[in-house]
């Protein structure tokens, strides 16, 4: 139990061979500009760039199958939702409606509905590989010290690589905590009342906040025999050297994220329009 | 020579308590010495401690009087990073101190925090690693490792920074027997190695003195009440006096009316050298005894039958795992850190679920009774109080375990009350639980647990870190919870309990039942001993050096003769 | 204090640890179908009345981007939310100083009116404008997301986190003049 925290599939490929730096700026890169476009070009074009770099990594898609399906269960679910909630907002967007068949009521089928749809699908699924790739091929050691060398706060990065350490450790906790609290009647299931699942979860939490403020205080004082917080800045046993790919990564990173920015203003709005 | 370390009536009081925890100490420590601190819980030693390293003042906060020089600092002018280039300290808890994600990481964290370059660090971490013998593991993370590598990773940690002095604190608190043997051993090895001046916090002074020490401190509400060599204070009655677990070689010696201030090598078992008038007074005391015999008829309240249990997609923990207890036992189960033993105590409470085998209560078929149900046959009770108490009064917590059962309030009451007054807590019932100490906290748990009317009480390591005065509450409230018919199954390494409280000891390793037999007779048992991660006896060593046939009835005749004396003692004072 | 800022670090690491765990195996179904009671925001309150804003922002922040992570993609929007939410929170920290021991009416107050105005401005305000604004998600359906997180999290923070800080100053209270009886 409580092994592995975030799914590292350690294998020796060109993505696993880029320092942790380099992946974080292609994950931000990506996450920003697929957050910030609205473009369909550019989104297609990340797509392409998204998967072939998920293949580059040598990582199968049978080892993120669950991640993979809850993608999948996620998109069909917001797509569904964003037509019941507002069947009229991709011709609103585009200024145009072409309606292709009608359902009920309000409910029209109309391409531009689709394309919105399309769009807004398109960005969960580019987000998808990238951030896999970036868990599954960067070893969490060097999670700290890629933060910190994008210019994070070395405190700050620290208390992410504190949170990896100790989350397999809490959540034993709470196992044991919750199994000798069900041991006493401290039921959490569906067929108790909600009021009295609200007074037992806080027969679980309560001693797991305690013991956890213990545990701080414990951490903290060990980290500061150890001189933590003594300078201004630290240096990271796992940081990775960078190399040659390493700077091009980064390079073709900027020129992408300014292209990409540039294309998607191109027309005054962060859309694509094929409906003018 | 200079004193490393020198109090120099030295008082310190924290904040939020009313009297001073150390009172005027007067202490010099001299370089390349090899000091125990010990005393009580309470006494003060680890306050000590912690003004050695700098966390007071500079973690928590306090009045300080008087001097304390650290290597010609006075310390409460330094800071707490000047001081820990100076001492490093190894605390009790391995999980709080390892902050790393790996092994190499976590011994790298003072280099990483003095900004020594990364070149540098793989070599520095690696020769750290190598003095504690974990070169072989340094991309493993903490939970891949067991207790003891932990505490030398812990070690290999402070050791990187090239202290002068090292500090542990209670670093036997969190291991199994034989892996305290070897922490003692390495902790030796350093010092040799490393010449640096080592300073030990512990209440275990016969572990501790398994390799030799210059010089014993003994404190008690915080003043020092002895300084001086080990054969010393062995040799007088200041330990008992203060609440200390005389080694058991020395109790035997004293009960067999040696002259021990004639007796060489006193301070170290491995040093012993007994003369032959000794040796012929054990005889003495030995044949004059009567050889007890615990005989149990009762019939069997909890059988195992074939258990065999593996967690999902891991590797297999329990193998055909069968035994029966029979009602009214006192037993413990053994064996090292990971061998299965909490594992199969939850399989056997239902908290483990998917396992192949059977579970009899009292002859019917439990194995499929959901965890509720089993609650009330079978009580389990945490290590730490503190994962267990959820609520802030004591009545709360104890009635927690029987409410939704279908009694009324008055009913509750009168069940919790008669629980309370059984477990001696009647008259703290309205109290909050945050006033109550350790040992109080823990009855409350056993108490909490208690209230359902189980017939077994199942306590993985009931005296986990405790002193001989707070092991020895303990242990004789659940004798006493013994006699009032209560079946006790303890998980524990601590030999005493073995011996002085059990009749019976499971031993598991490799997550088989290895052996099923007497304390004594267990920790007599070589081959055992070192498989299931135990240490054997000092009682056995004497045993074999003064040529006792059957060294197992030696060790059972001490311990009843023991027991008879301390209950003795109990009575007139 | 002296080692606050090392302490902050630590708290804003287990803290996050926690927000981890609970948000991600721990289940708890809230009465309303497919929604389980989001144990995690009554942590970080807790976390963030303990600590100050920092924490409270970091923790939340740190627990959520990591959670989203193991399951395959960050939702910048609601994480920024998140570390709104745990900031605001953590500025009412002051007013209620529960390291006295004291959580008595006016804390209460203090905790609930903390919790109101946290909620709503991170799920009410940043959370869906973020979402429109990026994803041109449709304004009906992100507030509607919105209101129901705001109402749920207020809830279960406040009731949950509030008992949590209720029971955290019980054991501290000091044995003071305490009598067998």
């Amino acid at each position: 139990m409580a092994n592995k925290v975030l799914n590292y599939i350690p294998k020796d490929s060109f993505m696993h061979r880029l320092s942790g730096t380099t992946k974080l700026i292609v994950f931000l890169t990506f996450s920003f500009l697929c957050g910030l476009s609205f473009d369909t070009r550019v989104l297609l074009f990340l797509l392409v760039l998204s998967i072939s770099c998920f293949f580059l990594s040598h990582i199968r898609l049978s080892e993120v199958k669950l991640m993979s399906m809850f993608l999948v269960v996620f998109i069909v679910m917001n797509f569904i939702l964003l037509f019941i909630f507002n069947p009229n907002y991709g011709p609103e967007l585009y200024g145009s409606r072409t309606v292709l068949f009608h359902i009920a009521g309000r409910y029209d089928v109309t391409l531009e509905q689709l394309f919105y749809q399309f769009n807004v699908s398109l960005k969960y699924v580019i987000g998808f590989p990238v951030a896999i790739l970036f868990i599954a091929t960067t070893n969490p050691s060097e999670f700290a010290s890629s933060l910190s060398q994008i210019g994070v706060p070395y405190r700050i990065s620290y208390s992410v690589s504190l949170a990896l350490r100790y989350i397999p450790d809490i959540q034993t906790d709470y196992h044991e905590i919750a199994q000798s609290q069900e041991a006493r009647g401290v039921a959490l299931g569906k067929d108790v009342k909600i009021s009295e699942r609200i007074k037992n979860s806080v027969k679980i939490l309560m001693p797991l906040v305690l013991t956890s403020l213990n545990r701080i205080d414990e951490i903290a004082n060990s980290m500061q025999l150890r001189s933590f917080g003594k300078n201004k800045k630290r240096t990271w046993y796992m940081q990775k050297k960078m190399t040659a790919s390493d700077y091009l990564v980064i390079a073709f990173c900027v020129v992408l994220f300014v292209v990409g920015m540039i294309i998607t203003n191109q027309g005054g709005n962060n859309l694509y329009n094929p409906f003018i | 020579m200079k004193p490393i370390i020198s109090f120099k009536d030295f008082s310190f009081q924290y904040n939020a308590q009313k009297n001073p925890t150390l009172k005027h100490i007067n202490l010099d420590i001299y370089p390349g010495e090899k000091i125990l601190i010990c005393g009580a819980s309470g006494s003060g030693k680890s306050t000590l401690g912690n003004c050695i390293n700098g966390l007071i003042p500079f973690s928590y906060n306090g009045k300080i009087d008087g001097s304390l020089k650290v290597d010609d600092i006075e310390t409460k002018d330094s800071s707490i990073f000047e001081l820990s280039t100076k001492v490093g300290t190894v605390l009790q808890d391995p999980d709080g101190q390892f902050v790393g994600l790996t092994v190499a990481e976590d011994i790298a964290f003072a280099l990483e925090n003095d900004c020594v370059e990364q070149e540098k660090m793989f070599a520095e971490t690696l020769s750290a690693a190598r003095k504690v013998s974990i070169e072989n593991r340094m991309n493993n993370a903490p939970y891949d490792l067991s207790g003891g590598q932990k505490q030398r990773v812990s070690m290999a940690g402070v050791l990187v920074d090239k202290v002068r002095i090292l500090l542990f604190d209670e670093p036997l608190a969190n291991l199994d027997p034989a892996t305290g043997k070897s922490a003692i051993e390495l902790i030796d090895q350093i010092k040799k190695e490393t010449d640096t001046t080592v300073i030990i916090i512990e209440h275990r002074i016969e572990d501790v003195l398994w390799q030799k020490v210059d010089r014993i401190i003994l404190m008690d509400d915080g003043m020092i009440v002895s300084d001086c060599d080990p054969a010393a204070l062995l040799r007088s009655d200041l330990l008992k006096k203060y609440g200390i677990r005389e080694p058991l070689y020395l109790t035997q010696l004293k009960y067999a009316d040696v002259d021990i201030n004639n007796i060489e090598g006193i301070d170290c078992i491995n040093d012993l050298k007994l003369d032959d008038k000794a040796k012929k007074q054990i005889v003495k005391w030995y044949t004059s005894q009567e050889k007890p015999e615990h005989i149990n008829n009762n019939s069997n309240i909890l059988e195992v039958e074939h258990i065999d249990f593996r967690y999902e997609s891991s590797e297999q923990i329990l193998y055909d795992v069968s035994f029966a207890i029979k009602k009214g036992e006192m037993l413990a189960i053994a064996g090292k850190n990971g061998a299965g033993k909490s594992t199969l105590c939850k399989v056997i409470c239902g908290f483990e679920k998917q396992f192949n085998g059977k579970i009899l209560f009292n002859g019917e078929d439990i194995s499929n009774a959901s965890i509720r149900k089993r609650s009330s046959y079978i009580g389990y009770v945490m290590q730490n109080p503190n994962q267990m108490i959820s609520q802030a009064m004591i009545f709360d917590e104890v009635s927690m375990g029987i409410r939704n059962i279908g009694l009324s309030e008055e009913e509750i009451k009168e069940r919790v009350y008669s629980t309370l007054k059984v477990c001696g807590l009647y008259e703290f019932r309205n109290w909050p639980i945050s006033a109550l100490s350790f040992g109080q906290k823990k009855r409350v748990t056993i108490a909490s647990i208690l209230v359902m009317g189980p017939e077994i009480i199942i306590l993985d390591e009931p005296t986990a870190g405790q002193d001989f005065y707070h092991y020895t509450e303990i242990m004789e409230f659940l004798c006493e919870l013994n006699r009032k018919g209560i079946t006790i199954i303890m998980i524990t390494h601590d030999m005493h309990l073995m011996l002085e409280y059990t009749t019976r000891s499971l031993v598991f390793y490799d997550g088989r039942l290895q052996a099923d037999k007497s304390g004594s007779a267990v920790l007599c048992d070589e081959d055992l001993v070192d498989k299931a991660s135990l240490k054997e006896t000092s009682l056995f060593k004497i045993a074999t050096d003064v040529g006792i046939k059957d060294p197992v009835s030696f060790v059972d005749c001490f311990i009843d003769y023991d027991k008879k004396e301390r209950s003795h003692g109990k009575q007139s004072s | 204090m002296k080692n606050d800022s090392v302490q902050k670090v630590v708290a804003t690491g287990i803290g996050a640890a926690l927000f981890f765990v609970l948000a991600r195996f721990v289940a708890i179904p809230s009465g309303i179908p497919n929604t389980n009671i989001a144990f995690q925001y009554a942590i970080q309150a807790v976390f963030a009345v303990l600590y100050g804003p920092v924490v409270g922002c970091l923790s939340g922040f740190i627990g959520h981007v990591l959670t989203d992570m193991s399951w395959g993609g960050v939702w910048w929007t609601w994480a920024f939310a998140t570390a709104v939410y745990g900031l605001i929170v953590g500025f009412f920290a002051k007013k209620i100083n529960i390291k006295d021991g004291n959580f008595s009416k006016n804390e209460i107050i203090t905790f609930v009116v903390a919790n109101l105005i946290a909620n709503a401005v991170a799920w009410i305000l940043v959370a869906p404008i973020g979402d429109i604004v990026i994803y041109k998600e449709d304004a009906s359906l992100v507030f509607t997301q919105g209101f129901v997180a705001a109402a749920g999290d207020f809830i279960f923070a406040v009731v949950i986190g509030g008992l949590l800080l209720y029971g955290y100053t019980k054991t501290i209270a000091k044995s003071g003049s305490l009598d067998k009886e």
